[in-house]
């Protein structure tokens, strides 16, 4: 039987999410004995023509080519992934939906005729239906194999929506909150890094977007005990998850009242 | 009573090297990221010497006593569960092979000596000994009987009781009654400190007997000791009146103050996972990409996460304020249905640990001053 062949495509992105399956070592040998990878120009010049039975899309859309060229990989697409935040929330450069795009591009390029762009950079799933998304910036490589694994398995993944504290305290760090009042995002991230920065005593950065049930004012408002200005908070919520709707909502609840109160 | 032994801090020195000597991993408080958890420990310089902690709802601080006491703080937020039911462990494993399928064989159930449990973690032990036993003794969860029958309990009494706490309403604390090996009571004396030891076992007996340099406690000696803790009876943080307190909890299930904590609350699952006798366990199938090795793996889990009461493709406890609802119901009512008992120790730890200071105690007087008994509202076509 043949095995079900692999894509891996990418769109606005650093690249590191794509480096993580590489990155899985040993393990990409079991990925190629249970996928052909038949499109993966970044590991392999071997291009094999769609369509794919697995995709595995990184990258935000931020533009018009690319908001087209994902429909076709869609087409040519039986089930597919979007990895990291750049694919599932528009990633760091989502911070241009914010902005001024024609000002960007006539400050930093000689000629911006020649340029082509979108105003916003947004996750695939505002484009094209998502199969399933694997989150983080960037992702966990061993939650990469799980993916592979239990799409060739043909069953749900094993990836938690929970919050971040739940690995924290699995992992039997101090919360940095209580502990020292350093603020930390991880009551509204979503688990997956394995509680990375507060086990360096660092509040956490939200890496792996929302998690299930966000409760993002109320968290805010926690800050604002330990401190932290509505400038700061607009700061926090906007990083690499800052498109995700509810860090979206409460950065630009806290950039209102941060106008309003001249900070 | 069993004799009571005095010593100096060489003598808790001594103790812990005899256990370690026993075979026993000693597991006791250590300072770690600003903060006591419970972490192996070789001697008595391990201990967290002249170190207290600050608790108020949602905040841990560790400041300098300016004694010299090793015992003058209660719990962090580590709890003895960690050893005994870890918050991740593989239950099961096995590979396909030419020969079969074959079961990796367990790993052997680690020897423990748990050192400094308090008197409210001795009553927690004893509440998740109740759970993962069977009303005719059997146990339901091999690891954690394997492990715990096996572990060496040194108690230490409370002298210096948290903001948090209030094991004297659970009726918990601060002084140990049972369950424990050896006890231990920490008296300053003159900015000397002493230390007023007893066995509860055979084995405490044979251990304190073997130690060697201790003195038979004075009378003066004993009663210095009761009078410390007698004094922290009167210094808990809080209180929670547990007065029909399970009927109370059962009868309010539509009380309005639900939503308000749900309001406030980030279902981080905080509260739970610090909690020493709150025992939810979530269950991973992996299989390797080739389908030939399988791991059964249990991990921590809480009824604050949405996957705790997913059935038929949605969850069940979707609105915030239902997940609180249950957890705080659980730990002081329903608990009661299913073990004869309550769920909650006083320790504090869900007070402390929450991010937005959540209080249980806090919320179960709400919840008390807001009763909706009388008012007979309808739930479900029952009047309630
Ligand atoms: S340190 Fe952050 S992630 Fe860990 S428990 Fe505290 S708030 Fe949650
Ligand atoms: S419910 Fe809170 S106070 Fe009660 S035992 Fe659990 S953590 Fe301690
Ligand atoms: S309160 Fe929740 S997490 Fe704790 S034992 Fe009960 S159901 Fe489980
Ligand atoms: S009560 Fe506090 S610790 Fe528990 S889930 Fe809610 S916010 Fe988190």
């Amino acid at each position: 039987m043949a095995l079900p062949k692999l894509a891996v495509y990418k769109f606005a992105s650093c690249d590191g999410c794509q480096l993580s399956i590489l990155d899985v070592e040993d393990l990409l040998l079991d990925i190629a004995s249970v996928v052909h990878i038949a499109n993966f120009p970044e590991a392999s010049r071997e291009v094999v023509e769609g369509p794919y039975d697995l995709t595995l899309v990184e990258g935000s859309i931020s533009t018009p080519h690319d908001a087209e060229r994902i429909h076709e990989i869609r087409r040519q697409s039986k089930y597919l992934v979007t990895i990291g935040a750049c694919a599932t929330a528009g990633g760091i450069q989502a911070l241009k939906n914010w902005k001024d795009t024609d000002l960007f591009m006539s400050t930093v390029y000689a000629h911006p005729e020649y340029l082509e762009t979108l105003e916003t950079s947004t996750p695939i799933k505002n484009h094209v239906e998502v199969n399933f998304e694997l989150r983080g910036c960037p992702v966990d490589k061993m939650a990469l194999v799980e993916v592979v694994a239990a799409f060739v398995q043909g069953r749900r993944p094993n990836i938690p929506e929970y919050s971040v504290c739940v690995e924290c305290k699995r992992k039997g760090t101090p919360c940095v909150m209580v502990s020292h009042g350093t603020p930390c995002l991880g009551p509204v991230t979503q688990a997956g890094c394995g509680a990375l920065c507060p086990s360096y005593n660092r509040g956490c950065y939200g890496c792996f977007g929302p998690m299930e049930s966000p409760n993002t004012e109320m968290l805010a408002a926690a800050w604002q005990r330990l401190g932290a200005s509505h400038r700061d908070l607009v700061d926090a919520f906007r990083g690499f998850n800052a498109y995700a709707e509810p860090f979206r909502i409460t950065s630009d609840h806290h950039e209102a009242l941060a106008v309003a109160k001249g900070e | 009573m069993s004799e009571m032994y005095v010593s100096g801090q060489s003598g808790i020195g001594r103790l812990i090297e005899a256990l370690a000597e026993r075979g026993h991993r000693v597991i006791g408080p250590v300072v770690r990221n600003q903060a006591l958890v419970y972490d192996e420990i070789e001697g008595v310089e391990d201990l967290p010497k002249g170190w207290t902690d600050l608790q108020e709802p949602g905040k841990y601080r560790l400041e300098r006593r300016g004694d010299e006491k090793l015992f003058g703080y209660v719990v962090g937020p580590s709890s003895w569960k960690q050893y005994l039911n870890p918050p991740e462990e593989v239950l099961w494993s096995g590979t396909i092979g030419p020969d079969g399928f074959q079961t990796d064989p367990p790993p052997e159930p680690p020897l423990y000596a748990f050192f400094g449990v308090r008197p409210c973690e001795l009553a927690a032990l004893a509440i998740l000994d109740n759970v993962y036993t069977t009303t005719d003794g059997v146990p339901t969860f091999g690891g954690y009987t394997a492990t715990r029958e096996k572990a060496f309990i040194v108690a230490v009494n409370c002298s210096d009781p948290g903001g948090n706490c209030f094991c004297v309403s659970m009726d918990t604390g601060p002084t140990a009654k049972a369950g424990y090996d050896i006890s231990i009571t920490e008296v300053a004396h003159s900015g000397n400190m002493r230390y007023l030891l007893s066995s509860g076992s055979a084995a405490g007996a044979e251990v304190l007997a073997g130690l060697g340099g201790l003195d038979e406690a004075s009378s003066d000696e004993i009663e210095a000791g009761d009078a410390v803790l007698a004094r922290a009876a009167e210094m808990m943080g809080r209180e929670l009146d547990t007065n029909d307190l399970p009927d109370l909890l059962k009868g309010n299930v539509l009380n309005p103050r639900w939503a308000s904590v749900g309001d406030r609350c980030l279902a981080c699952a905080n509260c739970t996972m610090v909690c020493p006798t709150c025992f939810c366990n979530t269950v991973d199938d992996n299989l390797s990409l080739d389908g030939t090795h399988a791991t059964r793996t249990r991990k921590w889990d809480s009824c604050f996460t949405l996957g705790f009461s997913y059935m038929h493709g949605q969850p069940m406890r979707e609105a915030v304020s239902s997940r609180y609802r249950q957890w705080i119901t659980h730990k002081l009512s329903s608990w009661v249905d299913q073990f004869g008992e309550m769920g909650c120790v006083g320790c504090g730890r869900c007070i402390t640990w929450c991010p937005v200071g959540i209080d249980i105690t806090h919320e179960a007087g709400a919840i008390r001053r807001g009763d909706l008994r009388d008012t007979h509202i309808t739930v479900g076509g029952h009047s309630s």
